[in-house]
């Protein structure tokens, strides 16, 4: 990781940005099942177990400079068979969430993934491929990034499995309940 | 038989295959399927990665809508992304009152509110046990003989809610393929995670899931998947999986519905077997005997 991005995780803005993951895994005993669970644990740099533990004692630069949890792909293997009874995924989103809402840079390429998708299902009500990557292209500014993307992108279009219009509704049908949630996260 | 249905977002487009064929081989079992009106994104992976209150005010707005029809009572949801965030509201509002009314407060903005009475039902489980091999036996005119399918489960349909198999060892596919007049390929992968949006966000490690997985099921000839993502991560990524392996790692790669829409001899055209990357060509030629219907 460059080294303003490790300062930007050394001061992090919410003191609470683990807090939440910290509740819910308070009463881990390290015995690992997890790590033995996950089908990712080989590309993550640190364990699940060990998350855990760095979670548990509020080491924050750790927890954000590591890309485990992230790589969590919510199978709930981890959360089905932790012998504390402990809901491991939802902790993984609650970190997921954190760094979304900190706009970490070292985790923009998979946390604008999902921003810019929920910003396309907000104005749209639907999700739409063609807006929603187009946004995310856009947050991102990386002239390669869109080609990563194209080759299955114009596969699906050959198909007819892609819409290649923009979509015209304008009605945002989810506008109201977005608005009404982000005010209720905002006042607590 | 009537069910709610939730078709989600990946049924109208990457995975429109799966929406004609569950409403083909629904109809044709005769399971009326009420789509429900206006209904809008879930938030599939992407909300509980942002925000959670959303997580779960949007999945709420749907059963909400769908509340409206009180003469049924369950949704039937095919992709297991949507069926897991509709789930998991239905169960959680069900022990959490405050919870409700949290959603609810959400909700208010658009005049609507959840009661919390619907069932919500993955495709899988009401073919496996509300309808059942008994009722699709009978139908089989076109028996898959000797076709050897591989049950692919992926996560959702089965964790963290055990709703209606064993969420490690699956089995409920089994009795269905049995009653099409194929076999069940054994092997153990049936509930492995096949990466799901790791594929989009962080490919190497998605990659190496998808070829474990398609690598297991060699001596299969066909894979039956439940679920919108795991089928396009198996379906559309065989070259570069097999690349990963070196080996020749491709293999037909189905929607259940849309296999047993073939027995019960719906075309290949009504159950879209021209959007599926991985099914070159005629199915049925290339894997069965033409064997005349049964008199009727």
């Amino acid at each position: 990781m460059n080294p303003s991005a490790a300062a930007e995780i050394k001061t992090t803005r919410a003191p609470d940005a683990i807090e939440q993951a910290r509740r819910m895994v308070q009463s881990c005993i390290q015995c690992g099942t997890c790590t033995g669970s996950c089908p990712n644990a080989f590309a993550m740099d640190r364990t699940p177990r060990q998350l855990w533990r760095l979670v548990l004692l509020g080491q924050r630069e750790a927890v954000f400079g590591s890309r485990t949890f992230t790589l969590c792909s919510a199978c709930f293997l981890c959360t089905l068979r932790c012998p504390r009874g402990l809901h491991l995924t939802e902790a993984m989103h609650a970190l997921k969430q954190a760094a979304s809402r900190e706009r970490l840079t070292a985790h923009r390429p998979v946390t604008a993934f999902y921003r810019n998708f929920m910003e396309s299902v907000r104005r749209h009500g639907r999700v739409n491929e063609l807006a929603f990557m187009t946004l995310y292209f856009a947050e991102m500014k990386s002239p390669l990034l869109p080609l990563r993307y194209s080759v299955l992108g114009l596969r699906l279009a050959a198909r007819g499995k892609l819409s290649l219009r923009w979509p015209l509704r304008r009605q945002r049908p989810l506008e109201a309940i977005f608005r009404r949630a982000a005010e209720m996260e905002e006042g607590g | 038989m009537i069910y709610h249905y939730y078709p989600g977002c990946s049924l109208e487009g990457t995975a429109r295959e799966y929406d004609l064929s569950t409403r083909a081989v629904m109809a044709a079992l005769g399971a009326e399927l009420a789509e429900i009106e206006g209904w809008t994104c879930c938030g599939a992976s992407a909300a509980e990665s942002t925000n959670a209150l959303l997580a779960l005010a949007l999945p709420a707005r749907n059963l909400a809508k769908a509340e409206r029809h009180a003469e049924i009572g369950a949704v039937l949801v095919p992709c297991s992304a949507c069926y897991l965030n509709l789930k998991t509201v239905a169960e959680k509002t069900r022990k959490d009152p405050s919870l409700l009314s949290k959603i609810n407060a959400v909700l208010g903005a658009e005049q609507l509110r959840l009661q919390g009475r619907l069932q919500v039902k993955h495709l899988l489980d009401v073919l496996a046990k509300d309808l059942g091999p008994a009722a699709i036996h009978p139908k089989v005119v076109r028996p898959l003989d000797g076709l050897r399918i591989a049950p692919y489960y992926g996560c959702q349909c089965l964790r963290p809610y055990a709703a209606f198999d064993d969420p490690e060892a699956p089995t409920s596919m089994e009795p269905l393929i049995r009653a099409l007049g194929a076999e069940v390929f054994r092997w153990s992968m049936g509930g492995r995670c096949c990466g799901a949006a790791n594929m989009n966000t962080q490919r190497t490690a998605g990659m190496e899931l998808v070829a474990g997985i398609l690598a297991a099921a060699r001596g299969a000839d066909a894979l039956a998947t439940v679920c919108p993502m795991c089928q396009m991560n198996l379906d559309a990524f065989q070259g570069a999986a097999g690349r990963l392996r070196q080996a020749d790692l491709r293999i037909d790669v189905l929607y259940l519905p849309q296999l047993i829409g073939l027995a019960l001899g719906l075309s290949e055209h009504e159950l879209g077997l021209r959007f599926n990357f991985s099914v070159k060509g005629d199915f049925h030629r290339r894997h069965l005997k033409e064997v005349a219907p049964h008199a009727a």
